[in-house]
C-alpha cells in the first residue's frame, strides 16, 4: 500500500491531467496484481467496501488522545481522516499490500471494525495511514475519472481506449482479466449484458467549410442542449451511459423504466414535460443524485430523443449507412412516450441550413448536427463523416476582479481570471475562464495583473477594476450557489478590450436577462 | 528575584533589567541579544549586539557591515550587567544559539530561541541546557506534527525527479538556513550533480562553504538555460516574473507546514515535502520532559496545543504572546 499511498499523495497535489495519467501509468505498470486493480477501482468510485463512519473513527481516537488536544488539531488540519493518520502514534511502518486491506475492509463485520482498523493502523506509517482511513471512509477525491483511467490503461498496451470502453462494464475489481489483455493476453469477453459502445462524435464546423461539401449528400438535424447518451434494453437489462461510458442510470429511474425497446440506441437526455423541452438548468437538477425523490421524478421527467442506432432487435447497425440506420428509426416503436426521435431538417443549400440554425423552435437547441447519408456508426472522432455547427456563442463584457497563478506550463504565470459585471455601483463576481487567449496574450494579461495588483492572497491577487475582457460561453443556467444567480457554462475569454473602460462592460442585468 | 523581574515580555521583545538588555528585539534597543540571523530574529539598527560569530557574519552578510554600532561574539560565560549569559546550540541553523542567562540569585532562565532536534547537516546540534524556566517556541505545537526523515522526503523528491526527468523541479526553500539544509541533504541523498541556485541563496550559500559545510556544486538559476533539474529559490520567488523561465516546472516547498494538505494547497505547491528546522511534537515535548525545568514559556506559534500539554503533565506554563515573530521566517 506504500505505493498506493504515494500515488494518492501525488495525485491529491497535481492539477495537469497529463501529469496524473503518468503517475497513475507508472503505478500500474509498476504495481502487481491484484493490488493495482483495487487501487483503479477505489480511485474510480468503483470499490464497494463496507463504509468506516466518521463517528467510529472519533471513537478510537478519544480512547487514544486528551480531547482538547484531538479538537485544537481536528480544526487546524480540517479533515478528519488526515487528522487522525498525522495524529496516529506508532513507529511501524510495513509496507502491507493493498489487497489484504480492502479484503480487512469488505470481510470484517461491525462489531470487529474498531479493533482491526486499529490493528491495521498500528503497522502502518503516516501516508499509509492516510490511504487506508481514506479507502475505509470512501473518499478518495483525487480527482481522477474512470475515463482518465482508461485512458492511462491505454497508454500501456496495444488496446485503445475505445476498445477497453467496450468492456469496462463487464469488468469487476481487481480486473485482472483486463490487465493480461493489455499485457498481450486474449481479450476479456463481454461478462455483462449491456455493454457500453464507444459513441461516435463529431467535429465542429462553420459556414465556410461547408460550401466545399453538397449538402445532398448530408442530412441535418437539431443539435439539442442536454447530455449525450446510450440508452440500451439488451434482453431485459436497462443502461444508461454517458458518452464517455459512465453508467448515469441510477440518476434516471424514470427514463430506465421506459426503455421498452430491444437495442441500443444513441440519443440526448432532456428534461421534458409533454412537447417542451426544458432548459439544460433542469436537466442539471436531475444529475449526481444517489436518489431521485418522488416531487423531483414528476416535476423534471426525463426524456431520450434518439439520434441513432447501434444495435436494433439484435442486429447491428454500426456498419449500414446513416440513410439505413435512420429508416428502420422512421419505422421503430420505443414502446414509451418518454422517448422519440430527432427530426430532420428539410434543406436544400448550406444558406437554408444557415437560416434554419440562426432561428431554432426552441431555447434548448445550440447548433445543427450534420451527418453524411453514407456514414458508418464509428466510435471516437472520425474526420469528416459528421459535423457539429453550433449556434453563436452568447457573449458580456467583463471587468476582471481576480486573477490566479497557473500550473505545470503556466506555473509563474496569472492565467485564471475571475470576472464581474455591474450591478449598481459594484461589480458582482460572475464567473472564471482560464482559457480562449493565446501564449502572447497570456503574457500580456499577466503583466496587466503584476501592474495591477491590489491585494494579494497566497496564489490569488485582486486586480485593479479596469480591464474589459469578453466572455463568451455556451450557456446560462439560474444558480442559487452563486453570488450573482447565474451559472455560465463552458465562459472563455474571446477577446481583450484594452480599449474599452470599465465603466462600459455589461450590467449583471444584462447577463440575468439572457437566462432562458 | 523573581522570574519575570530577570525577563519579561515588552512591546520591543524580551527584556533582561538587570542586564538592561533584549533578546531577538523585534525594534531597534541599545542592547540586543541575538539567537539566529532569521530576519524576525536578527534586526539591524540595534546599539549593541551579542551573538554567536557566525549570527554576527550573517547579519553583517544580509545588512552590510554597519548593521549595528558594537558587536561582540558570544563565548563562554559573560556578565551582562546583573546576569550573567552563554550561548549554547540550538539545532536550527547555522550559528542558531539559545542563550541561558543566570541571575546572581533566582531561578536560571533558557531561551530557546528557534531549535530543532534532528541532526542538521549544516549546523551544530541542539544542546540540552538544564534550566529553572525553559522558553520555548511552538511554533509546530500541536501533535499533528511528527516530521519525518529528511531524507525520505528526499527519496519523494528524487523518485518525483525521475517519473518527470523533462521537468525542472524548482523547490521553495528560505534562503537561509533551508536552503542550505535542503542542498546538503539532496547531496546526503545521492545528487551529485549541479544544483541551480536563485540569486537570493548566493552569498549565504558561499558562506556555508566558508565555514566548511560542503554543498558541491552549485550553478547560479539566472542564467538563460538553466541545466540542472534541482532547482532551489526562496518560495517568494514563485510569485515573481523569475518563474517563468522555465518551462512547465514541478513547484515543490520544503517546510514542516507541508505535512497538512490544506497548507501545501493554500501554496498551490505540487510536491511538498515535510523538511524542518523547529521542533516537532514529539521533539518539544520530549525537551521538556528531559529538562524538567519549574515553568515553562512559550514565546510564538501554537501555543494552545503545547498548553495543553504542560497542563495535562502538571507543568506551569504561560503563553508569553510575543508579536512579530513568523510562523517561518522569509
Amino acid at each position: 500500500m506504500r505505493g498506493f499511498a504515494h500515488l494518492l499523495e501525488r495525485l491529491a497535489f497535481t492539477a495537469a491531467r497529463n501529469a496524473k495519467l503518468r503517475l497513475l501509468r507508472h503505478y500500474l505498470e509498476q504495481t502487481p496484481d491484484p493490488d493495482r486493480g483495487y487501487a483503479l477501482a477505489a480511485l474510480t468510485g468503483d470499490l464497494k467496501l463496507r463504509a468506516v463512519t466518521p463517528g467510529l473513527l472519533r471513537g478510537l481516537m478519544a480512547e487514544r488522545i486528551d480531547g482538547q488536544l484531538f479538537a485544537m488539531s481536528y480544526d487546524f488540519v480540517g479533515d478528519l481522516a488526515e487528522t487522525i493518520a498525522l495524529l496516529w502514534d506508532t513507529d511501524r511502518d510495513e509496507d502491507v499490500p493493498l489487497h489484504q486491506a480492502v479484503a480487512l475492509l469488505s470481510e470484517t463485520g461491525r462489531a470487529g471494525l474498531p479493533s482491526t482498523i486499529t490493528a491495521m493502523l498500528d503497522r502502518l506509517g503516516p501516508s499509509q495511514r492516510l490511504a487506508f482511513l481514506k479507502l475505509a471512509t470512501g473518499n478518495m477525491r483525487v480527482g481522477l475519472s474512470a475515463r482518465m483511467a482508461r485512458i492511462a490503461l491505454a497508454e500501456m498496451g496495444e488496446p485503445q481506449v475505445k476498445d477497453i470502453e467496450e468492456i469496462w462494464h463487464g469488468l469487476t475489481p481487481p480486473y485482472q482479466p483486463l490487465f493480461d489483455w493489455i499485457a498481450g493476453g486474449t481479450r476479456p469477453e463481454h461478462a455483462a449484458l449491456a455493454p457500453f459502445r464507444p459513441v461516435m462524435l463529431s467535429t465542429p464546423v462553420d459556414l465556410d467549410q461547408l460550401r466545399a461539401f453538397d449538402p445532398a449528400l448530408y442530412t441535418a438535424e437539431w443539435k439539442w442542449d442536454g447530455i449525450r447518451v446510450q440508452a440500451i434494453n439488451d434482453g431485459g437489462t436497462r443502461r444508461l451511459y454517458s458518452r464517455t461510458g459512465e453508467d448515469v442510470g441510477a440518476a434516471f429511474p424514470d427514463l430506465l423504466e421506459a426503455l421498452n425497446f430491444d437495442g441500443a440506441v444513441d440519443g440526448e437526455l432532456l428534461v421534458r414535460r409533454g412537447l417542451d423541452v426544458a432548459p439544460f438548468g433542469d436537466l442539471q437538477k436531475r444529475l449526481g443524485r444517489k436518489v431521485v425523490g418522488r416531487a423531483m421524478l414528476d416535476s423534471h421527467p426525463a426524456s431520450l430523443r434518439v439520434y441513432d442506432a447501434m444495435i436494433w432487435q439484435g442486429r447491428d447497425l454500426r456498419d449500414l449507412p446513416h440513410e439505413e440506420r435512420r429508416a428502420i428509426l422512421e419505422t421503430a416503436d420505443f414502446g414509451s412516450e418518454r422517448i422519440d426521435l430527432s427530426p430532420l431538417l428539410p434543406f436544400a443549400t448550406w444558406d437554408d441550413l444557415a437560416a434554419l440554425r440562426a432561428d431554432p423552435p426552441s431555447i434548448v437547441i445550440e447548433g445543427v448536427m450534420i451527418k453524411r447519408r453514407d456514414s458508418a456508426y464509428v466510435g471516437g472522432r472520425p474526420r469528416g463523416p459528421w459535423f457539429k455547427w453550433k449556434r453563436d456563442p452568447m457573449v458580456v463584457d467583463a471587468v476582471m476582479l481576480y486573477a490566479q497563478r497557473g500550473h505545470g506550463k503556466r506555473s509563474g504565470f496569472y492565467s485564471d481570471f475571475t470576472f464581474g459585471l455591474w450591478d449598481g455601483e459594484v461589480l458582482v463576481p460572475v464567473g472564471k475562464a482560464y482559457f480562449g487567449f493565446t501564449d502572447e496574450e497570456l503574457r500580456e494579461l499577466d503583466r496587466f495583473v503584476r501592474n495591477n495588483t491590489t491585494e494579494r492572497f497566497g496564489p490569488v491577487r485582486s486586480v485593479a477594476p479596469k480591464l474589459v475582457l469578453e466572455v463568451a460561453f455556451e450557456g446560462l443556467n439560474a444558480s442559487p450557489r452563486h453570488k450573482s444567480g447565474v451559472a455560465m457554462r463552458f465562459p472563455r475569454i474571446s477577446r481583450i478590450r484594452w480599449d474599452k473602460p470599465a465603466a462600459e462592460a455589461d450590467r449583471l442585468q444584462t447577463l440575468k436577462d439572457m437566462i432562458p | 528575584m523573581r522570574a519575570d523581574q530577570i525577563l519579561h515580555p515588552t512591546e520591543a521583545g524580551l527584556y533582561c533589567p538587570p542586564g538592561d538588555f533584549y533578546i531577538d528585539p523585534v525594534r531597534p534597543v541599545p542592547r540586543a541579544l541575538i539567537t539566529h540571523g532569521h530576519g524576525d530574529h536578527a534586526r539591524a539598527g540595534h546599539g549593541a549586539v551579542m551573538a554567536t560569530q557566525q549570527t554576527l557574519d550573517i547579519m553583517a552578510i544580509r545588512y552590510g557591515e554597519d548593521f549595528t554600532a558594537s558587536r561582540q561574539a558570544a563565548k563562554g560565560v559573560a556578565r551582562i550587567g546583573g546576569v550573567q549569559v552563554s550561548f549554547h546550540p540550538a539545532g536550527h541553523i547555522l550559528g542558531s544559539a539559545q542563550i541561558a542567562v543566570m541571575p546572581d540569585k533566582g531561578p536560571k532562565i533558557v531561551v530557546s530561541g528557534d531549535y530543532c532536534r534532528a541532526p542538521n547537516p549544516v549546523c551544530a546540534s541542539y544542546e540540552p541546557v538544564p534550566c529553572d524556566i525553559f522558553v520555548t517556541e511552538a511554533t509546530f505545537g500541536l501533535p499533528v506534527f511528527r516530521h519525518p526523515d529528511p531524507l525520505l522526503e528526499m527519496t519523494r523528491l528524487i523518485a518525483s525527479m525521475a517519473e518527470f526527468p523533462e521537468r525542472p523541479h524548482l523547490i521553495g526553500a528560505y534562503a537561509l538556513g533551508k536552503a542550505q539544509r535542503v542542498i546538503a541533504l539532496a547531496r546526503q541523498a545521492g545528487i551529485d550533480g549541479p544544483i541551480a541556485i536563485h540569486g537570493a541563496l548566493q552569498r549565504l550559500s558561499d558562506y556555508h562553504v566558508e565555514q566548511g559545510i560542503d554543498l558541491g556544486p552549485l550553478v547560479p538559476a539566472t542564467a538563460k538555460e538553466v541545466q540542472a533539474q534541482l532547482v532551489i529559490a526562496p518560495p517568494s520567488a514563485f510569485a515573481s516574473a523569475w518563474v517563468q523561465r522555465f518551462s512547465d516546472p514541478v513547484i515543490g516547498f520544503a517546510s514542516g507546514w507541508m505535512a497538512v494538505r490544506a497548507r501545501a494547497r493554500q501554496r498551490g505547491v505540487e510536491l511538498p515535502l515535510v523538511i524542518s528546522d523547529h521542533v516537532d511534537w514529539p521533539q518539544v515535548t520530549q525537551t521538556i520532559t528531559d529538562l524538567a525545568p519549574e515553568e515553562v514559556w512559550i514565546t510564538h506559534g501554537t501555543e494552545e496545543g503545547l498548553m495543553r500539554w504542560c497542563e495535562l503533565q502538571g507543568i506551569a506554563s504561560r503563553p508569553l504572546r510575543l508579536v512579530g515573530y513568523e510562523d517561518e521566517p522569509e
